[in-house]
């Protein structure tokens, strides 16, 4: 049994201490936003926030959530999509499947946390998270423009028959 | 060792009436706060509001909503919104109040495959189906108008249309859409072969870059993949299959997972394969962990990548091999040249690894046999799922779940539809989840081909090409896959990209009076699939890489070299000129970076790259940018268009990082621990001109690809003065930060 305080709600799981706290989010509390990629800490599918700080939750045991502990997964990052990164993916289009974007999001989320105007290299060190559909160029993108860089939709890319900025229908 | 499986007696004792209960909870999508996709109707089902089927492609609610139905998968290429706006063109709708839903393939068969093909591979979901969702959404309009004119009782010729809106000039008088479907979906539709489709240049919905219609949910957790569909009394499965192809399973113990939490069954799947099904996938893959298997490695297990290579070597003087393109002489002319080159390229098999596990959950009824399955050929998982569970199709229904990744793996092997329904088979009426450990994934793919190529050149005193010969060797993915597709023993296609004619879409941009090109077949035990730009990737590495090697022999520029032997293929000619013009070809650069070239064309488009390369002393390869120029004919959303280039180069990047080798008959890289995937800081700036010549139409997802690595490797070999004959970079002591 473990007790887990979840995106602000209390949580009573019937789990083995040594359930990754990946498939506990996933399977005994129900959150499906939080993915499974490899289950050993490579690519970043599964991030949470613990604490604020941004963790690969398929390598970490159940058993070592304190009490105390505060768990966000992407479902709480905010109530209504509002979060600047979510703002900014969603402006950019960032997503292409989408499996990896929530823990791309709070990945980026916490990074901002930190350093709330990250640079180029900023990015590369705290962005480890892998896409295969390679929408990179678009989350880099898309942090700067959620750190207030407003040049950074022009950047995205120099698609010079893409008016996406400029089409309205 | 009981082979036989066994079935837990805990399983939840459930009443099939209740069972049918919460199905039908389940259905409607408000029980477990989100929607599942049980097909066509949903949308509607979801408003409350009595929707009319205006015809096919198009249900109009009474609020206006205009629900486009889709066919094929959606996998992050943007499919799904470049459908819709093709409908939404033509049907004169507001794309505002614009939804989609995805149809299954049972309704799909039940009407006879109204909706033609539902598969999603050789980028063909829009270029194929352009003409037919057009006329779906200009019948649709017609009808919506002729309803109105009805009643108002004047011509339909007096009425205009705009966002939905039916305007009567004359007597001032307007109706939207949502009040006339019920009356229009009455009405017999017009033929679709007299319909006049709107001019490309008057295009509003398509052909801009709007933003995509599904990214709502991918950015707050509510999106459901497969891999997270919950259904009532759902069971969880993972598999093993024998680490070593054309191995088989001997036995498992049981008993020493049998007592583990939550742990149901464990089972034979077939011949090579064995499950744990349990309450919870982590409680199946944990006891999986810990299975005592026993396999029988079979005949392949002393096979390496070593034994592979000079496997392939042979096929490179084989006396095996057929000639596609024979213009000329090419040996003589060659041997009689000035200057002569010879080169030997090797690229390595690489693994698909999307990121979301393969995966499928299937239920097996009396009556009926149901999979939700993220597909790219939903028919093919149909038919995969009636003749594995013995039902008839027509008791058959497979939902597609949007794809984390699809690639081109989850097209033609339905290798998970019958592992799922093996183990279903075993629990008649539960849902069963089956999910692959990335660890699975890894080492049961079908891979990229592995290939070599040895090519040789000449050029006369003057810097003129004498002749060209290509000869590739490596393996077939027909051979594998669809050996009726070989004709005459010729499998051309392995040499996609290097095609005399425009048939298959993937033409060779040169023409030469003394030019061969050559195929010897060489397979090796792994099973090969097509990934992402399928053989154009080695193709074009063979033939733009050694390009280079040959302007460098004959001390010419490699741009002007390559449009010398261009003056028949003009839209090649057109995209190495547009991309040559926006990256600035020949003019000065900062000092350390490279410029390296390519064009290739697959998939019906044409492509050309430009990448800028720095490489350290220490071998360090930084590419700083990219750019591409394309014509796809016809541009549908071009900042979709943008974003599959960009991805293109992210995917094909990575195999300059990594590769699927073979030891003891097994693949070697089974997780992103030893399969090096490309990362943000890797990624360079990516620009792109898009030079549609607006007469056919051709792909977007898989195009550009081919032209990425060549780009990058002549931009390296211009950066050392060595090419790069074999991949990954690792083999020439190069890495890419």
């Amino acid at each position: 049994m473990a007790k887990l305080n979840i995106n602000g709600r209390t949580y009573n799981v019937d789990v083995e201490p040594d359930t990754p706290l990946l498939w506990t989010i996933r399977e005994h509390v129900g959150l499906t936003g939080t993915k499974y990629g490899c289950g050993v800490a490579q690519c970043g599918a599964c991030s949470v926030h613990l604490n604020g700080n941004v963790v690969r939750s398929c390598s970490i045991p159940v058993s070592a959530i304190k009490a105390g502990d505060k768990i966000t997964t992407i479902e709480g990052l905010s109530r209504d999509s509002s979060h600047p990164v979510q703002k900014a993916w969603a402006a950019i289009d960032v997503p292409q499947c989408g499996y990896c974007q929530s823990g791309q999001i709070m990945a980026a989320a916490a990074l901002l946390a930190k350093k709330p105007k990250p640079t180029d290299q900023d990015i590369d060190d705290a962005m480890t998270n892998i896409c295969r559909c390679g929408t990179y160029h678009r989350i880099r993108a898309a942090v700067h423009m959620a750190a207030g860089n407003t040049k950074a939709k022009a950047k995205v890319a120099g698609t010079d028959a893409a008016p996406s900025d400029k089409t309205t229908v | 060792m009981d082979m036989k499986k066994t079935i837990s007696s805990e399983l939840p004792k459930i009443s099939r009436r209740k069972f049918l209960v919460g199905s039908a909870a389940a259905g409607g999508g408000l029980a477990l706060g989100f929607s599942l996709p049980f097909g066509i109707g949903d949308a509607a089902a979801q408003s409350g509001a009595a929707a009319s089927e205006v015809n096919i492609w198009v249900v109009v609610q009474p609020d206006d909503t205009c629900v486009i139905r889709i066919a094929r998968a959606e996998m992050g290429q943007g499919t799904l919104t470049g459908l819709a706006q093709l409908v939404a063109e033509e049907l004169e709708c507001d794309w505002k109040k614009v939804k989609t839903e995805q149809i299954t393939a049972g309704q799909n068969l039940a009407r006879k495959r109204a909706w033609g093909d539902m598969s999603t591979s050789g980028s063909r979901g829009i270029r194929q189906s352009h003409d037919y969702v057009r006329r779906g959404g200009a019948a649709a309009r017609m009808m919506l108008m002729q309803a109105a004119a009805d009643g108002w009782n004047v011509p339909v010729g007096e009425l205009t249309v705009a966002n939905g809106v039916i305007s009567h000039a004359a007597s001032k008088r307007k109706i939207s859409y949502g009040k006339v479907a019920a009356a229009a979906a009455k009405l017999t539709p017009p033929d679709p072969k007299g319909i006049t489709l709107k001019p490309v240049k008057d295009w509003k919905i398509a052909g801009k870059g709007l933003r995509r219609l599904d990214t709502a949910d991918k950015l707050n957790g509510k999106k459901i993949y497969a891999i997270d569909l919950k259904l009532p009394s759902m069971l969880h499965a993972t598999v093993k299959d024998c680490p070593v192809f054309g191995g088989k399973l001997v036995s498992f113990d049981d008993s020493k997972v049998k007592g583990m939490p939550g742990v149901k069954a464990v089972m034979k799947v077939n011949d090579t394969t064995v499950a744990v099904v349990a309450d919870t996938w982590w409680r199946a893959k944990k006891a999986m962990d810990v299975l005592p298997i026993v396999w029988d490695e079979g005949p392949n297990a002393k096979v390496n990548s070593a034994s592979i290579a000079e496997h392939l070597k042979t096929g490179l003087t084989g006396s095996d091999a057929f000639a596609q393109i024979d213009t000329g002489d090419a040996p003589k002319a060659i041997a009689a040249a000035a200057k002569k080159i010879e080169a030997v390229y090797s690229v390595p098999f690489t693994s698909h690894t999307a990121m979301e596990p393969m995966n499928c959950t299937v239920r097996l009824l009396q009556d009926k046999a149901e999979i939700w399955i993220p597909t790219q050929s939903l028919e093919a998982s149909l038919a995969a799922l009636s003749s594995a569970s013995g039902m008839p199709l027509e008791k058959c229904e497979a939902h597609v779940m949007d794809l984390g990744g699809g690639f081109g793996r989850r097209i033609g092997n339905q290798d998970v539809v019958r592992q799922g329904v093996a183990i279903a088979k075993a629990f008649p009426s539960f849902p069963v989840k089956m999910v692959w450990t990335r660890e699975e994934d890894q080492a049961h793919d079908f891979y990229r081909p592995i290939a070599q190529a040895r090519l040789a050149a000449g050029v006369d005193e003057k810097g003129n090409l004498a002749g060209l010969h290509i000869r590739v060797s490596g393996q077939s993915i027909n051979a594998f896959a669809n050996p009726a597709a070989i004709k005459d023993g010729k499998d051309i296609r392995q040499l996609q990209g290097l095609w005399p004619t425009l048939e298959g879409d993937a033409q060779i941009g040169y023409t030469h009076a003394n030019l061969r090109t050559e195929y010897a077949m060489r397979n090796t035990h792994l099973p090969v699939g097509p990934w992402r730009g399928v053989n154009t990737n080695q193709n074009g590495i063979f033939m733009e890489c050694f390009m280079d090697e040959v302007a460098r022999l004959a001390n010419r520029d490699p741009l002007e070299f390559r449009r010398s032997l261009m003056s028949e293929r003009p839209k090649h000619l057109g995209v190495l000129n547009a991309v040559a013009d926006k990256a600035g070809w020949g003019k000065p650069l900062p000092a350390g970076r490279f410029r390296g070239i390519a064009q290739f064309m697959g998939y019906g488009s044409y492509s050309a790259a430009v990448a800028e390369v720095s490489v350290s002393p220490k071998g360090e390869v930084k590419v700083h940018r990219c750019v591409f120029a394309l014509d796809c004919g016809n541009v549908v959303n071009p900042d979709q268009t943008a974003a599959q280039i960009e991805g293109s180069v992210a995917y094909g990047m990575t195999t300059l990082h990594s590769e699927i080798s073979v030891e003891n008959g097994r693949v070697v890289e089974t997780n992103f621990n030893n399969f090096r995937v490309m990362k943000i800081a890797e990624m360079p700036k990516v620009e792109t001109v898009l030079v549609p010549t607006g007469d056919f139409w051709g792909g977007v997802g898989e195009p550009t690809i081919c032209v990425v690595v060549p780009a990058i490797l002549n931009a390296i070999h211009a950066a050392t003065g060595k090419p790069v004959r074999s991949l990954p970079l690792s083999k020439q002591g190069l890495t890419l930060v």
